[in-house]
């Protein structure tokens, strides 16, 4: 049995009430929506609230939609609808694809996209009870001064775990936040840092109300993958995201491929635009972009699985994607 | 902090008092004795204390109490009526599709929610919807057997229904 710590329970109507709130009461306060990461990581002591603060009925924070030349989702809006909606369908399929893969049904039926969004990160020696934690001296991101993953580094390298990021980045997607200070719009490229600790450079009191995702030009295809041990319920060994724009003659005009579930950020695969670039997703070009994925990424024992499989799965997964993109058949 | 919440259970409207740091699931296990709900991993793994939140399947463990309020819940205690058994329970037993049982509730009320929007679902289908829930006795294979015995149940009754309607 896990008990959640005491605290006190706000459901505020309004996002300009709920942000008073989380103003108001500092680092006393945690905000919580569909609750299915925070609330686990309560009843482990990771987070330890005085005032927790529920989102969930915030009317700004809810609906799909088109508008101009952006799809607009409220960052309340569950997994499960985004997965299901048919504008992302159409407009973000990697998207759709990637809220779809997350967790099992009863997880999206209860987490959101801004919860995905905001998602602590992920390591073997933080996502445990208190007892476990304890047994080992505690753990740099929670508690304590050692890493045990990396032992000698100062800075913790907790795996980013969250499946639709990869998507967005890849996307173009921005996010909006709310503080009590004001609304500020972040290039969801630029909200992660690579700190294990506090990945994002959302403040604790500021509130993702929604994400837009500009419509992609014409010709653009996207895809998304993910690795992990058994098809539902398991976060991601390996997730990632691609969106390629080709012309009518199937030459490539851009391409973006973001790599995820590996260290504290997603990393946007650098260096793409030289081998592929005006070409045709040939054999050769397909291989030239697994070999820079493949070089870019370094796994470190964050999660369980051996990080040297999940390296080498990387330009495997890149090479299927890749290849679907052109015939679906080769997706599998 | 106490505080009081409201919702319908099971079609019967509950008021009862909580502390603001009580789940669903304690909530109803230990302040209504509705044991139905298992209490497994609790912290939103396994399924066992899955309910249906407004028809939905939520997992009442890691669900807070209060954000049960204004809301339907329905427990595995309101799948069965007066005339007997819900279709899905009986399809359950006669397919020996329960060993140890525990983890039976919280599968009888994902594929319930299935079977509510998908009478005739695929076996991958089944498979899609049962995903969140881990049974570690069957190997699974008799629980979609029994859930498929039940879709095609519920199809006649509701042929039978129609037949009857329009004789």
């Amino acid at each position: 049995m896990l008990r959640l710590p005491a605290f006190e329970y706000h459901r505020p109507q309004t996002v300009e009430e709920a942000a008073r709130l989380l103003d108001g009461f500092g680092d006393q306060a945690l905000a919580i929506a569909g609750g299915t990461d925070v609330v686990p990581n309560m009843k482990h002591g990771l987070f330890e609230p005085a005032q927790v603060i529920s989102l969930r009925g915030l009317p700004e924070l809810r609906g799909i939609h088109v508008r101009g030349a952006e799809l607009v989702l409220g960052a309340g809006e569950t997994l499960a609808s985004v997965a299901a909606h048919p504008m992302v369908r159409l407009h973000a399929a990697s998207l759709a694809e990637a809220a779809g893969l997350v967790a099992g049904p009863q997880l999206r039926n209860m987490g959101t996209l801004g919860g995905n969004v905001c998602l602590d990160t992920r390591c073997t020696y933080y996502n445990q009870t208190r007892f476990w934690r304890q047994a080992l001296g505690y753990c740099l991101k929670k508690d304590g001064d050692t890493c045990h993953v990396t032992r000698v580094g100062r800075k913790c390298v907790a795996a980013h775990s969250a499946d639709t990021p990869p998507a967005l980045m890849t996307l173009g997607a921005s996010a909006d936040f709310v503080s009590a200070r004001g609304e500020r719009s972040i290039p969801i490229a630029d909200l992660f840092i690579a700190d294990g600790i506090w990945n994002t450079v959302r403040r604790p009191d500021e509130i993702l109300v929604r994400v837009r995702v500009p419509l992609p030009p014409e010709g653009t295809r996207t895809a998304f993958r993910k690795v992990r041990q058994r098809n539902a319920i398991d976060f991601p060994l390996l997730n990632m995201a691609l969106a390629c724009e080709l012309d009518p003659e199937e030459r490539v005009r851009s391409i973006r491929l973001v790599v995820s579930a590996l260290g504290s950020r997603p990393r946007m695969v650098s260096g793409l635009d030289e081998v592929a670039t005006g070409r045709t997703l040939s054999d050769e070009v397909v291989e030239a972009v697994a070999g820079k994925a493949h070089q870019q990424c370094r796994p470190l024992t964050n999660i369980i699985v051996d990080p040297e499989w999940r390296r080498a799965m990387v330009p495997v997964h890149v090479s299927r994607m890749l290849r679907g993109l052109t015939t679906p058949a080769a997706a599998a | 902090m106490w505080s009081l919440v409201r919702f319908e259970l099971n079609q019967d409207r509950r008021e009862l008092g909580v502390a603001s740091h009580w789940t669903l699931l304690e909530a109803l296990r230990y302040g209504l004795g509705m044991t139905g709900s298992k209490q497994g991993c609790d912290k939103g793994d396994c399924g066992a204390c899955t309910v249906l939140l407004d028809g939905e399947p939520t997992l009442s463990c890691i669900t807070p109490a209060l954000e049960a309020e204004g809301r339907r819940v329905t427990s595995v205690e309101g799948l069965a009526t007066a005339e007997g058994p819900h279709p899905l329970q009986a399809a359950f037993g006669e397919c020996g599709a329960a060993q140890c049982g525990f983890c039976t509730p919280g599968i009888l009320m994902s594929a319930a929610a299935l079977l509510d929007r998908n009478l005739d679902p695929t076996r991958d289908e089944i498979k899609e919807a049962l995903s969140g829930n881990l049974c570690r006795c069957t190997g699974y294979t008799k629980i979609l057997d029994a859930v498929e015995l039940a879709a095609r149940r519920l199809r006649e009754a509701e042929q039978a229904e129609d037949e009857r309607a329009t004789a």
